[in-house]
């Protein structure tokens, strides 16, 4: 991984063109895959069309054990660049909505998914009590979004398919299901909650199931993003890496073709992937704004 | 691929943190606010067109209620136009029937009147007549028998009235 992240300066498109001749057969064809998938690696540089920068190290802080990186790198590059296009687009959506009394436009665009995401996802998860944490399942949703897009487009870059991003996410998610529930039922019944209703000779069992179901949820979040996000792009380079491995370029039509199914299968999953992500987060809160009784029913139709 | 960075984590963390406030504060709630002020108004729009098609619908049948009302009334005048008029008519027949009546006695009675006088006049006639021709007869040849049956041949050839 180290080693790939080292050779990870030159892009897959780069790469194709790099003469093989040059170098023994067996050797460029590791070092062509291997640029293959430092393209989907965090780096330290970033690419775009005609050269690529270095960009800006930091030295890293040491909090305890944990050393904590905090330099710039193509991913925290696409993070940043993500969180800007939804902030600038959202408040343009939202300035031209308060002109406009019929949206158009970009308005219309965002507002046809706030609408989705207020009566399709928050609304059956939570209730109407759930529409107060309506802005952080929306900026979490477009926060996605934007970046699982972002990997789509040439010389991007998806943070998303870094597990660090995803778990950093699941993290926010996890606290925001925790605190949404003892905000909304009390430590008490809340820790109560933790005992699963049992007689109390079962708590020493009932307790830590309880609680690593508390950390699944969110685990299972992390993992579904990185997983999903990372599954096109493997797909999509395995695609190309096709021409490389059989050297011909009677492969490639073929490998154009099917890599365009996956283009557009990415574009759907990107939405998807953002949605499942929001539409979880919402079921999790709206659990624990539910009374026991009903949490149980609605558990129970949902596994 | 799995290994987690710590330095990255905490970015997406504050990128997320600082994204949820300021967003909250200048994207959504505007965004919210406009998208609930717009379904407010539709559905106020929507409430009032109902409140006026209600409205249109009772004026409608009002005015059918009214339009039936009218025709009946109409019907009743001219069946009541009728009437008078059949029983203006069947007065004025009568009368006339009653005067044509009167005319006619009292034409008869009339007739009956100058009858009478003519035969009055008449018989006063006849008898000076008779008068004169007994006084003819009786220049030529005086004869009681001859005279009598005169006269009373005379007065047989006289209508009965």
């Amino acid at each position: 991984m180290v080693d790939t992240l080292k050779h990870a300066a030159v892009s897959a498109a780069d790469t194709i063109h790099v003469p093989a001749a040059h170098v023994a057969a067996e050797h460029a064809e590791k070092f062509e895959f291997s640029h293959l998938l430092a393209h989907m690696q965090n780096s330290k540089t970033l690419e775009f069309p005609g050269g690529h920068i270095d960009l800006p190290q930091f030295p890293p802080i040491h909090l305890g054990s944990v050393t904590i990186d905090l330099s710039m790198s193509k991913h925290v590059f696409f993070l940043l660049l993500s969180a800007l296009f939804v902030a600038v687009f959202a408040i343009y959506a939202a300035n031209r909505n308060r002109k406009n009394i019929i949206p158009k436009g970009i308005g219309n665009l965002f507002e046809i998914f706030i609408v989705f995401i207020r009566d399709e996802v928050a609304l059956p998860n939570m209730g109407p009590g759930g529409l107060k944490y309506l802005p952080f399942l929306l900026t979490l949703f477009f926060f996605i979004l934007i970046m699982n897009l972002l990997g789509l487009i040439p010389y991007g870059a998806t943070s998303t398919a870094n597990i660090s991003v995803t778990a950093a996410l699941a993290f926010v998610a996890f606290i925001m299901i925790q605190a949404v529930a003892i905000r909304e039922q009390g430590v008490a019944h809340y820790l109560a909650h933790l005992t699963g209703g049992v007689h109390w000779s079962m708590w020493p069992i009932m307790i830590p199931v309880e609680i690593l179901g508390l950390f699944t949820k969110p685990f299972a979040l992390c993992i579904r993003l990185f997983a999903n996000m990372n599954g096109g792009h493997i797909v999509l380079l395995a695609l190309i890496g096709l021409v490389l491995l059989f050297r011909s370029v009677i492969v490639a039509p073929l490998s154009v073709v099917f890599s365009v199914g996956v283009l557009m299968l990415e574009l759907f999953v990107a939405f998807l992937q953002a949605y499942i992500f929001v539409m979880l987060t919402s079921l999790f809160m709206g659990f624990g704004m539910q009374s026991e009784h009903t949490e149980e029913d609605a558990e129970h139709s949902h596994s | 691929m799995f290994d987690i960075n710590p330095g990255l984590m905490v970015w997406t963390v504050i990128t997320f943190v600082v994204l949820v406030i300021a967003l909250s504060k200048y994207a959504w709630k505007p965004l919210l606010k406009s998208l609930r002020d717009r379904e407010d108004s539709i559905r106020q729009a929507l409430d009032q067109a109902e409140k006026a098609r209600a409205e249109a619908a009772e004026l409608l049948k009002q005015n059918e209620q009214n339009l039936v009302k009218a025709e009946e009334e109409y019907q009743k005048i001219i069946r009541e136009g009728k009437t008078f008029a059949e029983k203006l008519k069947e007065e004025v027949v009568a009368k006339a029937h009653q005067q044509a009546q009167r005319e006619i006695q009292r034409a008869k009675e009339e007739i009956q009147r100058d009858v009478d006088a003519a035969k009055q006049q008449l018989r006063s006639e006849v008898a000076d007549l008779a008068v004169l021709a007994a006084g003819k007869i009786l220049d030529e040849t005086l004869d009681a028998r001859k005279h009598k049956k005169i006269v009373d041949s005379f007065l047989n050839q006289l209508p009965n009235s």
